[in-house]
């Protein structure tokens, strides 16, 4: 090689480290990228703007608990928690270059509480391959959580898709054997999870389901699929639908002077939506649900020491809506992780953080219904797969029943 | 057989939604010679601003007209600030900043107002109507009736008073009418400001159906779009009758077609966008028109 | 040969130098900040497609994104069911879609600007839907996942003598794609200097008076559509590449509004702009997002406002300030600017000689 070109080389190479090295801590064996002395680096991308944009107040209703921490407590261990949040508007295009720039500029320890899920898959196997963990994402799609052999490095949080629509399917057959059932269901990987659930819960009787129909969030109107269902007779109507179309689906069951049983999922379910169905005419009549969290508007929870909590915890978002149910969703999955991360204590490396979440989970979360269990062993890796029956009073949710668990139906 | 009426009377419904957006995409048209693709986007803010007075008190019917007055404005000041400079550019230009218009409005409403879905009053009521056995609201035969009385408004107003004329002479022969003192640019903001008032209306009556949210009129004017250019772009009647169809084919085709599907709507209306532009491009009461060189 | 290289113009240095700069880049960035550039790169090669239909034919897409997409699924599905080397696939994606598109030119033709304007915009809408449709083929919302790619030997080898460093696999992909963005460039050069150019530029001033000039109006607007396709497909299989993934939702409308914005900002008809429109359409979202907090001079009223917003206000507001202040974009900014500077500067000895300013090239 020339001088010139040696010289090239080395003035490269220079401008090269120096860009690469962004001032990282040398990790040691008991700390990792992303871990100071006194700070732990989360990241995370969410839809903060765009379609999906309703769902990015989580973030920072998580953030608001990791203030409430290290205000406090000083932090887990004596180091704070910073979190960043990125806007990635639901497009996997994007998720794709933010979370590298999260890992490979930002040096953060962990990625946290990820929505979507072509989002989060399209960083799935990256975030495996260089085995930063992918922690709690923000969605029930069961692959998350199912896939843990081949993706050691992904966990879910909250109860898959599937077993919510088994339980579904484990109250129909109880209590409406004979029952003749219509399927309205996104045709998304959200709608199309829980119709899976559901066929796969209700096993021999799956003939139950007279009709299933879908529908593209660029419909106008449900409408024509629901008069559909109604004409084959469905005297049940699940509706697998993202909030804005469960409102819309319940005003024009009613609108169609049809009174099926009606079986909506616990993302719709927040009391605010109901209430909206209501005030557009809905009827209401026999809406069954299942939750798992605490919802901030049901008048039992007042006094509950759980609930004072999160509205405490909240107070540090100036942007959260107290009732909104994504928000104490936000607060409990921080609290998880808060829980991880105390646990690991003096041990803060990426594998052991991983082991932890992934494996060795077990945990009572006061923002959760009594008795729901966060929990993850060597061979089960689904954190919270109890959910409880609800059903709507007119005015609010009641708890039916006891907890029912779907862990180790869904392989 | 109840089942397609059913179908077919949902269809006329969402239709009057299509159809009260597409009377305001149409009088754009008769203005300018381009369609707004921030109608919609307008048609929403417009809602937005309404259930902003409507939530500090202020009563739905001094609101609405309230709101008619603003969106009027607004639509003269877009006119002004943003369509002005460009107003002699070509089509491509004309496309972009109406374009941009809607990414911007889009935006804002979202930074405004957040994405949680709200509930916006109507002052119909949500008791249904048996027509044969096939239900349909009050509020969904509001919107039609609305939409039939705009149809009238804009009707009266483009072929009978002078103003509509010169609106109309202003947008297809500006110069001609430059030299006998039509003030054109005016009547181009004019033009914007009625069209703004009449999305206004469309938005206020489809809020309560659509529920309120930035996301409202994203994929409607899509559908608007279809019913105009098989109405016929210059043609209020059109777009009525065009709003019907569209809605009625999308159901048809969804239940009935099983390649289609309930998934595919939007796709349906794609469909009809084209194959009416391939057929008969000036759609079903438009007037061939005369390409000049 | 000497002789044409001493009296080449100053452009074509500047020309050599951009090369040289886009090569040596990815030696002083971090691997990170190499996809990054890929992206914008891949970005600026769909523009460069939709600048040849929108620029140079005069006809108006706005659903390039569908087009991205197709070229896209084309190579995922090669490579991941088909089990085809990823390189081998992008020439086919590029192909296939350029033969998709120039069908799709055949029925445009009867569609007036405003119209196709319409149609194109509805189809961007749709694509997300159409794509999950056929699930078996695509994958449906699941989406494809690629495994990167790793540099070949030779690339990796010349790379590491060169730097001192391993290449990684987002340099690897980086060089492919500033391979195929310098054949693409050179190629669209190539198209509008010489004929098949100049008869796009005729139907796109005044198609009348083409048409009684003896161009072959549909053939040359078919083949607009079809070479514009082919780039948005190739631009689009390289972005499944640099990604590693593909689903519907990658894909949504503001895709084609963002080529729109990279193609108007950067400057229509004209060789550069896509390039710089690239780069502007990429980096404006997430720099406005993350750079502008950190900069304590912009007021924090400002700064947050921008942040909330989003990246769809800083495009609408982008979008309609080019094309009232500066519809030549960028490069048409510089171009004049650069021009007048240059008659300032020569100011009388062009008086002299009676020179015309040349003619910047436009759209209007």
């Amino acid at each position: 090689m020339t001088q010139i070109g040696r010289r090239f080389a080395a003035v490269a190479a220079i401008l090269f480290t120096l860009a690469a090295c962004g001032g990282s801590a040398t990790p040691t064996a008991q700390t990792d990228v992303g871990i100071t002395s006194n700070s732990i680096l989360l990241g995370n991308t969410i839809a903060l703007s765009g379609a999906a944009a309703a769902y990015g107040t989580i973030a920072n209703a998580s953030n608001a608990y990791f203030t409430y921490i290290n205000n406090t407590q000083g932090g887990v261990n004596g180091r704070k928690i910073t979190y960043k949040i990125l806007d990635d508007v639901y497009n996997p295009a994007n998720t794709v270059p933010l979370t590298k720039q999260l890992v490979e500029q930002d040096q953060v320890f962990a990625m946290f509480g990820g929505l979507g899920t072509q989002a989060q898959t399209s960083v799935r196997d990256y975030l495996n391959t260089k085995k930063v963990p992918q922690l709690f994402v923000a969605t029930g799609a069961t692959t998350f959580m199912g896939d843990f052999a081949s993706h050691p490095y992904t966990i879910g949080w909250q109860p898959p898709y599937q077993g919510e629509a088994r339980i579904y399917a484990k109250d129909v057959l109880a209590n409406h054997a004979g029952a003749k059932l219509g399927v309205l269901y996104q045709n998304d990987d959200y709608g199309q999870d829980y119709l899976k659930g559901l066929t796969d819960g209700l096993g021999s009787s799956a003939s139950m389901i007279v009709d299933k129909q879908s529908y593209d969030v660029t419909a106008a109107s449900v409408a024509s699929q629901l008069s559909t269902l109604k004409g084959k007779g469905a005297d049940t109507l699940f509706l697998f639908t993202t909030p804005s179309f469960t409102i819309k689906a319940l005003v024009t069951v009613t609108a169609l002077h049809w009174e099926p049983t009606i079986y909506l999922n616990s993302v719709s379910n927040p009391q605010v939506y109901m209430g909206i169905a209501a005030k557009n005419g809905a009827a209401l009549k026999n809406v069954t649900s299942v939750g798992y969290l605490k919802d901030p508007t049901d008048p039992q929870w007042a006094s509950d020491a759980g609930m004072k909590l999160y509205k405490e915890v909240i107070a540090n978002c100036s942007t959260c809506n107290v009732n909104d149910g994504f928000n104490i969703y936000g607060v409990a999955v921080a609290y998880t992780m808060v829980g991880v991360l105390k646990k690991a204590g003096s041990n803060m490396t990426r594998k052991n953080v991983m082991d932890i979440a992934g494996s060795q989970l077990s945990e009572t979360n006061p923002f959760l219904l009594p008795g729901v269990v966060v929990k993850t062993t060597s061979s089960d890796h689904f954190p919270i797969t109890q959910e409880q029956v609800i059903t709507w009073n007119g005015t609010g949710w009641t708890l039916k029943g006891t907890l029912i668990d779907e862990r180790g139906t869904i392989k | 057989m109840q089942g397609v009426l059913q179908q077919v009377i949902s269809g006329i419904a969402t239709g009057g939604i299509f159809a009260s957006l597409a009377l305001a995409l149409v009088l754009i048209y008769n203005a300018m010679g381009l369609v707004n693709f921030a109608q919609g986007e307008m048609a929403m803010l417009a809602t937005f601003v309404a259930f902003t007075l409507i939530d500090h008190g202020m009563s739905y019917w001094i609101a609405f007209p309230l709101t008619l007055v603003i969106a009027f404005a607004g639509g003269i000041l877009i006119e002004r600030i943003v369509i002005r400079p460009v107003e002699r550019a070509p089509v491509l230009t004309m496309v972009i900043v109406t374009l941009g218009l809607a990414t911007l409005v889009n935006g804002l409403a979202g930074f405004i107002f957040g994405y949680v879905p709200r509930s916006f009053p109507s002052p119909f009521s949500v008791q249904t109507v048996d027509i044969l056995g096939a239900f349909v609201s009050y509020r969904d035969l509001g919107v039609i009736a609305v939409s039939a009385v705009v149809l009238l408004a804009i009707y009266l107003l483009l072929q009978r008073t002078t103003v509509g004329l010169t609106l109309r002479a202003a947008a297809h022969h500006p110069e001609a009418s430059r030299l006998l003192g039509v003030q054109v640019s005016w009547m181009l903001a004019l033009g914007w400001g009625l069209a703004s008032a009449v999305g206004a209306v469309s938005g206020i009556m489809a809020a309560p159906i659509l529920l309120l949210e930035p996301n409202m009129m994203q994929t409607i004017i899509i559908y608007a779009f279809a019913a105009a250019v098989l109405g016929g772009i210059e043609s209020p009647l059109g777009a009525v009758v065009g709003g019907v169809i569209v809605g009625v084919t999308v159901n048809l085709a969804g239940t009935y077609l099983p390649f289609v599907g309930g998934d595919l709507q939007l796709a349906v209306a794609l469909a009809i966008i084209v194959g009416v532009l391939i057929i008969k491009p000036n759609g079903l009461f438009g007037r061939p028109t005369v390409r000049r060189v | 040969m000497l002789q044409r290289i001493r009296t080449a113009p100053p452009r074509y240095w500047l020309v050599v130098v951009v090369i040289l700069f886009f090569v040596g880049w990815p030696s002083v960035i971090s691997s990170f900040q190499t996809s990054e550039w890929s992206q914008a790169i891949i970005l600026a090669i769909a523009i460069m497609g939709l600048n040849i239909l929108v620029g140079y034919s005069g006809q108006l897409s706005l659903g390039h994104g569908a087009f991205m997409a197709l070229g896209a699924y084309t190579s995922a599905i090669l490579a991941h069911r088909y089990k085809m080397d990823y390189l081998v696939t992008i020439p086919i994606a590029g192909l296939l879609t350029g033969l998709v598109g120039f069908l799709f030119g055949v029925p445009a033709l009867r569609l007036s600007p405003l119209y196709l304007a319409l149609a194109t915009f509805a189809l961007a809408v749709v694509t997300p839907s159409l794509i999950k449709r056929p699930a078996e083929l695509t994958g449906g919302v699941q989406g494809i996942s690629l495994v990167p790619p790793d540099p070949p030997a030779f690339a990796g080898d010349t790379f590491a003598a060169l730097t001192g460093t391993v290449m990684t696999s987002d340099q690897w992909i980086y060089y492919v794609t500033l391979a195929y963005a310098l054949l693409l460039f050179w190629l669209a050069w190539n198209l509008v200097r010489h004929r098949s150019g100049r008869a796009m530029r005729a139907i796109r001033d005044g198609e009348v008076a083409a048409a009684a000039s003896g161009v072959n109006i549909a053939g040359y607007k078919t083949l607009a559509f079809g070479i514009s396709a082919l780039y948005a497909g190739v631009a689009g299989s390289l972005f499944g590449m640099a990604t590693s993934f593909v689903s519907p939702d990658t894909f949504p409308v503001s895709l084609s509004i963002q080529l729109l914005v990279g193609a108007v900002v950067g400057g229509l008809a004209s060789i550069p702009g896509p390039l710089v429109g690239g780069i502007f359409a990429y980096f404006l979202p997430i720099e406005s997002n993350q750079w502008v907090p950190t900069q304590t001079w912009i007021p924090s009223q400002i700064a947050s406002t921008v942040v909330k917003a989003g990246p769809a206000v800083s495009y609408g507001v982008v979008l309609i300030l080019i094309m009232i202040f500066a519809p030549n974009g960028i490069v048409g900014l510089v171009t004049t600017g650069y021009t007048r500077l240059r008659r300032r500067l020569r100011g009388a000895a062009d008086r002299e000689a009676g020179q015309m300013p040349p003619d910047p090239q436009t759209i209007s």
